[in-house]
């Protein structure tokens, strides 16, 4: 181990998170390798590590021969002080090397409030910020992950951007990069190419140029790159590989467990749901693939609990016999099985009492709004009766605490809709009133709510957000109309909803702001222990951006959106149709029931149908 | 019924940063990697029956770390230290597994070495003046308890100790109480801290090199 990080490790909160050593790390000999990529997650350890789009990689990609991938994480800032002060470079886990001595850097950012941290690891590693500030071809930066739907925020630091699932992509990408390397083609030579494969977008053959009003006018092509990037589907997920043998943490992580993910994409279609709309088509894998891998990897791990994960687990049609199957190995290891993503029916009801047979903590549901006018508009498919026979199945099973997550500023909400949830909430009260099992021990329940952010790719695209000051009203609405004793109201501050609104439909001006916020000391902006919106407040000032362009801007029906360059699969046409029914509140059927022509199954090249 | 179980294991390299209640999970995982089933307690809340006898500060190597535990099954012991130093992380080797015998009270001494790391000094004289301070018929430091501040005298807790000047560092070792009373090693250095701050090292690594009985036999 570096001496100069032997004196630091004990100074600093969780060593263990900064040395790498885990059990299924993945060591090659640098002697048989050729090409190393470091795979950069621009949060910590245990967020990272969490992620199951990391671990699949860096599964995928050590799988090639003479490549070698590895981990590099955010130091946490008492660690990157105590780096920056003994001059020790950003570092991967495996083998300890500086990152700046990798062939690759591939930064995996899942949300926008990561941008400034990927600036920071970038500055750590001693690698300038900006694509145009590095000629060469090494260190290629390139990024992946469900922000680059919208590419243009970050669009001036990253040589170029993977949009859609990597596993194929990524090293069709490395590939070609083994041959510029070997073929001795200089960085633009190897952009060039790398335009030519489906999926890869590079910033820099795309120049936008803006009307005075500060929309875009039109986005110049060059290099003979496409005119819009097609996302990457992997279209056979059964027989895509999973990581079977995923690293262990020695140290605790958020979610410290055997992942098993049934399928992707969600036959749902509400229309706030970024993840409903840009993870389309829906691909399933098959119940005994899953038991399989699943047994295979709780075998490998020793991990006691395992999780089902996908956006929507009860929409999977086979679910109870994977449940049966999985229970069947588990029940007498005493591995417990968790199902998260559940909707508020009796069918998931059934299944979740068969899991958690012990302990019975709280449940959670995501109604998302307080009317049934506001669902129907929203597309949310779950209505009152639903939710209510839910909490009774609960209560009368011995649950006694009941979270439910709204969000307010929705399109079209009204102060009827605010105070329906406060309505929801004692309606719920009531039910456990009337049914619970143990009433003495009573009851919490959780009514949570969070400024709506619309996002790109999603049929809300087009919308404004509430001001802060309107979400705050709302707030103090629903608060005073929530007066049951057992009744909790938190509410997230809308702050970083409205900086997360300016990112997620910013355009490249936006990247200025995003230097200027880490250049005075904005790193891990996801974390309250760091955000501060005072500095936000500040870059946009000094940069000459009004936020509320970004954030609370109707756009126009015609106007070009930044992101358009980028083609998740569903049409613009069909998020507009989408959006239009939310207006008139009607409801749009899921994909089962009846094919809407979204646009996304065209990236079946083969066909398919969208069933989970 | 099979026997309570002791083994021996080290914890070093990578591993010395892993927490107590890091190992504690690991070993639990490693013995299901392994298809040792580990005897768990009964109950609502199910633990693994498993003690490490001197729990040990992070950052600390050790090559004579002892856990006891209880398996649902006889097992071949002979081959238990290999099979589970396979699906261990990087610097946790299992050395040898064996029937318990000595209840963990009777572990009273504990030889540790350090390194002392000094940027700019003498090491001769570092090392002439660490003999004298430790040398002192009492050494007492200020050190945090659970009720505020306490005062100790660490002398009664030495039994021996040794300071070599090496080339780049100065070598320590010392036989130390383990258990009543518990002398961290890190005491040692921050005596110097607070009562002779220029002999204080830049820094300073343990590793635990064995463990004995009241009478100075190898404890195991």
């Amino acid at each position: 181990m570096d001496a100069r990080l032997e004196r630091i490790l004990p100074k600093v909160q969780k060593p263990a998170r900064y040395v790498g050593g885990e059990y299924h790390q993945i060591m090659k000999d640098k002697a048989d390798v050729d090409l190393r990529m470091a795979f950069c997650f621009p949060d910590v350890y245990e967020i990272g590590m969490s992620n199951i789009g990391m671990r699949i990689l860096y599964d995928v990609i050590n799988r090639m021969p003479g490549v070698w991938c590895e981990r590099v994480f955010a130091p946490w800032g008492d660690m990157d002080a105590e780096m920056r002060k003994a001059g020790i470079p950003l570092y991967a886990l495996e083998s300890g090397d500086p990152v700046s001595e990798f062939d690759v850097l591939g930064f995996s950012v899942g949300y926008e409030m990561a941008y400034p941290a990927v600036l920071n690891m970038l500055d750590l590693a001693g690698i300038p910020l900006r694509s145009a500030d590095r000629p060469n071809l090494t260190p290629l930066v390139f990024a992946g992950g469900t922000s680059c739907c919208n590419p243009e925020p970050m669009a001036p630091f990253f040589d170029l951007m993977v949009v859609g699932e990597g596993e194929e992509v990524d090293c069709e990408l490395l590939e070609l990069f083994r041959t510029a390397q070997k073929s001795g083609w200089s960085k633009t030579q190897f952009l060039e190419a790398a335009a030519q494969i489906q999926g890869i977008y590079v910033p820099s053959f795309y120049e936008p140029d803006y009307h005075e009003d500060g929309t875009i006018k039109m986005v110049q092509t060059t290099h003979n790159a496409p005119e819009r990037v097609t996302k990457r589907i992997i279209e056979d997920l059964d027989a895509c590989p999973f990581p079977t043998h995923p690293i262990v943490p020695s140290t605790e992580i958020v979610h410290d467990r055997v992942n098993v993910e049934l399928f992707r994409g969600c036959i749902r279609g509400c229309r706030f749901c970024q993840a409903g709309y840009v993870y389309r088509p829906v691909r399933p894998r098959k119940p005994e693939t899953l038991i399989q891998q699943g047994i295979e990897a709780l075998k490998s791990t020793g991990y006691q609990e395992a999780t089902l994960l996908s956006l929507s687990s009860s929409d999977y049609r086979p679910l109870s016999g994977l449940c049966d199957g999985m229970l069947e190995y588990c029940e007498p290891r005493s591995i417990s099985l968790s199902l998260p993503s559940l909707r508020a029916d009796n069918f998931s009801m059934d299944i979740m009492s068969r899991l958690q047979k012990v302990r019975k903590g709280g449940l959670t549901f995501a109604p998302e709004a307080g009317t049934q006018r506001l669902r129907d508009a929203i597309n949310k498919n779950v209505t009152e009766e639903d939710l209510l026979n839910s909490c009774r199945v609960a209560f009368e099973g011995g649950w006694n605490g009941v979270k439910l997550y709204f969000m307010l500023g929705l399109p079209t909400e009204t102060d009827e809709d605010v105070l329906g949830i406060a309505e929801l909430a004692n309606r719920v009260l009531h039910c456990w009133r009337q049914y619970a099992k143990f009433k003495n021990r009573g009851v919490r329940i959780t009514v949570s709510t969070s400024c709506f952010v619309p996002k790109p790719h999603s049929p809300f695209q087009w919308e404004a957000q509430v001001t802060m000051a309107e979400y705050q009203r709302k707030v103090n609405l629903l608060r005073e109309n929530i007066r049951a004793r057992n009744v909790t109201y938190n509410w997230h501050d809308p702050d970083t909803s409205f900086v997360e609104a300016v990112l997620s439909r910013g355009d490249r001006k936006i990247a200025d702001v995003i230097e200027h916020v880490w250049r005075h000391g904005g790193n891990l902006e996801a974390w309250g222990d760091y955000f501060s919106f005072e500095r936000w407040l500040n870059a946009f000032h000094d940069c000459g951006v009004d936020p509320y362009f970004y954030a609370c801007r109707e756009r126009g029906e015609e106007e070009i959106m930044p992101w358009e360059v980028i083609d998740m699969g569903v049409t613009r046409r069909h998020l507009r149709h989408e959006r239009d029914q939310a207006y008139k509140a009607v409801l749009s059927p899921d994909c089962r029931k009846q094919c809407t022509a979204c646009g996304a199954l065209k990236l079946m090249t083969k066909g398919g149908c969208c069933d989970a | 019924m099979p026997d309570k179980l002791r083994m021996r294991f080290s914890k070093t390299g990578r591993a010395i940063w892993l927490s107590h209640l890091d190992l504690m999970r690991t070993m639990q995982r490693a013995f299901l990697r392994a298809d040792y089933p580990l005897k768990y307690s009964e109950g609502f809340n199910p633990h693994a029956q498993i003690s490490i006898l001197l729990p040990l500060s992070v950052g600390v190597s050790s090559v004579c770390e002892l856990m006891d535990f209880q398996l649902k099954e006889d097992v071949d012991l002979s081959e238990l230290p290999a099979r589970l130093t396979d699906v261990m992380p990087e610097g946790i080797q299992v050395h040898e597994a064996y029937p318990m015998e000595n209840k963990a009270k009777f572990l009273k001494w504990l030889r540790v070495t350090a390194r002392l790391e000094y940027d700019d000094r003498n090491l001769e004289e570092m090392a002439a003046g660490l003999t004298a301070f430790y040398a002192r018929d009492s050494i007492v430091i200020t050190r945090k308890t659970k009720r505020g501040e306490g005062e100790t005298d660490i002398v009664p807790a030495i039994q021996s100790l040794q300071v070599k000047a090496g080339e780049k560092r100065v070598d320590l070792e010392a036989v130390i109480s383990a258990q009543e009373p518990t002398l961290n090693p890190d005491h040692l250095i921050a005596a110097l801290r607070q009562l002779k701050p220029e002999l204080a090292p830049d820094f300073a690594a343990f590793t635990r090199q064995e463990v004995y009985f009241e009478n100075g036999e190898v404890f195991r």
